[in-house]
């Protein structure tokens, strides 16, 4: 047994393929009915995570325990969980109706009670009549369907997806993403979705898991991976993030004074527990907590600057400042709620200002 | 046009060259067929006359009939063990990870380039020091051995063509290793497999250097025409039946090379 109640446990998992490291010390827990999702770009050991849930890969060493029990000696073929894979791996020389009644031989089930249950997933799955089509008639989106319905009429403990959306449009994927949550819900399976898109993952996930370099950096929800990052890695992976140099001046519940490089005094959340006055740290603030303005702001904290850059997008727009002391432009995102008059893009001395709780400190300084 | 590049210009020389190479390759192998309609006993110009006299006389020939059974057996044979070993090595040469594979797949497909006398010779010295003797057996033996690189050849694209996680899909749907075989490899091969039986049958049923040394006392068909080469009365038939043989084989072949025509087509799309 497992040392807690989660529902799958990785315990101290690593990998080496020859002398490479893909996976390096992860440890991660998935509660049973979770949307849980590896993210992370492509070489950071998401996938070969997912293949060791499914059984394709074995761990160097550790161990995974899904449901209470040690997987290291089930093979694919007994583990408790089903995989949607990138390619959707359809069988192509059966139809609709034989891929998805493709692992139901050994429950042997009468012919018209397995056409039942095919055609109650082809309803969950909105394509009814499509029994009979070939699988070299499908579309990708269809496609992936099917390989939804072909593992979930397993009922699996755990459903794992490949990159299921990456091969869909833009507008097939928005709306893939939507009914894939729906279903999840429907069904209340666990389901452990590896992506290298962070919108998507923010989306979807109950919780995720971001990953660099076969590490698990940070395990949380998307609210608190986008509002509290650890460290740079997280915060520059998921959004834009800008980044400060500061000393620490003053510690108390749970805010930190800092004095930053270009800013000033600034007052910062998510302080690590080790943190103490005079040590130096690594400052972050998103774009869309800073506002830029002509005139000096009446209250609250501010800095002046030089507008660099900006861009029109529509619906916002993004500001580049230049902040004496600091290399890299600071970012500010705006919301356009005036009609923009175009002038808004010419280079002059502005004022950066934001709230209270707009700064957090970052773990490695 | 003249402003056309060279690439997509037609090249007069080369295409000369195609014809000539083509006219070089087949028309020798033309005459046989030509002369098996011949009113004559000699091969020679001018022809005499149309006849299909050479064909009837075939037909009631008794040993003839023997000699085909002995090859269609001997064929099917070697087609289905040549064909069933390549199935499993072209997939272990697509599929897994072997130390040495090239060097490996280089040996398997050596019967391709070693003489077959030598092969001959070799199986020979070998059975007759093991004291088996000479039958239609050892032919299908040496017959194995000559097919094998031809199955091989025929199938990896096969094997290439396919993603591997359709397998892998099959093992996430509970199927073990048997079951994945039998559902989704074989089906999915089954027109490669067609094919290399085509056509290992039709190597096998024209093969004469290995059939030499390892025919006892019953004859295939090419160890038979070599034999009737002896009387000359006889050779118009001789060309009547290599005729037969010739147009059989080229069939064969093309059906195989027909079923089996998607397998580039999809391995080079991957």
């Amino acid at each position: 047994m497992t040392q807690n109640d989660a529902f799958i446990s990785i315990r101290n998992v690593n990998k080496f393929f020859g002398k490479f490291q893909a996976i390096a010390d992860v440890s991660i827990d998935i509660q049973h009915g979770e949307f849980f999702s590896l993210l992370g770009s492509s070489g950071c050991g998401k996938t070969t995570l997912l293949r060791m849930l499914a059984g394709f890969e074995s761990p160097t060493s550790g161990e995974i325990y899904i449901d209470g029990q040690p997987m290291s000696d089930v093979p694919p073929h007994h583990r408790p969980v089903n995989m949607v894979f990138q390619s959707y791996a359809i069988f192509p020389h059966l139809n609709v109706r034989d891929n998805i009644a493709y692992g139901l031989r050994k429950q042997k089930l009468a012919r018209a009670k397995r056409y039942e249950m095919v055609d109650e997933m082809l309803e969950l799955i909105k394509l009814p009549d499509y029994g009979d089509r070939k699988a070299n008639e499908l579309s990708g989106g269809q496609r992936q369907r099917i390989a939804l319905a072909r593992s979930l009429i397993l009922r699996p403990k755990v459903l794992l997806l490949d990159e299921p959306l990456g091969a869909l449009d833009k507008q097939l994927r928005e709306q893939m993403q939507l009914e894939l949550r729906a279903l999840q819900k429907t069904v209340g399976i666990t389901f452990v979705f590896v992506t290298h898109d962070q919108e998507e993952a923010l989306t979807l996930s109950d919780r995720i898991a971001v990953m660099a370099q076969g590490r698990d950096l940070q395990v949380d929800t998307p609210t608190r991976l986008y509002e509290n990052p650890v460290n740079r890695d997280v915060a520059s992976f998921i959004g834009t993030m800008n980044f400060f140099d500061g000393t620490v001046s003053a510690i108390n519940d749970g805010i930190a004074k800092v004095d930053a490089v270009g800013l000033g005094e600034v007052r910062a959340g998510n302080v690590p527990s080790g943190l103490r006055p005079g040590q130096s740290v690594c400052l972050a603030v998103r774009p869309e907590k800073l506002t830029v303005s002509e005139n000096a702001p009446e209250a609250g904290s501010n800095a002046r600057g030089l507008l660099e850059n900006a861009a029109y997008l529509g619906e916002r727009s993004h500001y580049y400042v230049r902040v004496d002391g600091v290399s890299q432009p600071v970012a500010v995102s705006a919301q356009n709620r005036q009609r923009a008059d175009g002038k808004a893009e010419d280079k002059r001395p502005v004022w950066l200002s934001w709230d209270e709780n707009a700064f957090v400190v970052l773990e490695d300084g | 046009m003249s402003h056309t590049s060279y690439i997509k210009r037609p090249n007069r020389p080369l295409q000369f060259y195609a014809a000539l190479f083509l006219i070089v390759l087949y028309v020798p192998v033309l005459f046989l067929p030509l002369f098996s309609f011949n009113d004559s006993v000699y091969v020679r110009f001018p022809l005499k006359g149309f006849t299909f006299q050479w064909y009837v006389e075939l037909m009631d020939r008794e040993p003839v009939w023997a000699a085909l059974r002995n090859s269609i057996q001997v064929g099917i044979a070697t087609s289905v063990f040549a064909t069933g070993l390549g199935m499993f090595a072209a997939k272990a040469i697509t599929r897994y990870r072997i130390p040495g594979k090239g060097p490996l797949v280089g040996f398997i497909m050596l019967p391709l380039v070693v003489p077959g006398i030598i092969f001959g010779v070799a199986l020979l010295v070998l059975l007759s020091r093991m004291g088996i003797s000479l039958s239609l057996y050892t032919v299908t033996i040496g017959h194995v051995i000559v097919c094998l690189p031809f199955a091989i050849a025929t199938m990896i694209p096969r094997f290439e063509g396919f993603d591997p996680a359709i397998e892998e899909a099959s093992a996430d749907l509970g199927e073990n290793a048997w079951w994945t075989f039998w559902r989704v490899t074989f089906p999915m091969v089954f027109p490669g497999v067609l094919a290399s039986l085509l056509l290992t049958f039709t190597v096998s049923f024209d093969e004469f250097i290995m059939a030499f040394f390892l025919t006892g006392t019953d004859p295939t068909l090419p160890m038979y025409i070599w034999a009737q080469l002896r009387f000359p009365k006889e050779f118009p038939s001789i060309l009547a039946l290599a005729s037969i043989i010739l147009v059989v084989s080229f069939v064969l072949v093309f059906l195989g090379q027909w079923i089996n025509r998607d397998a580039h087509a999809a391995a080079s799309k991957k």
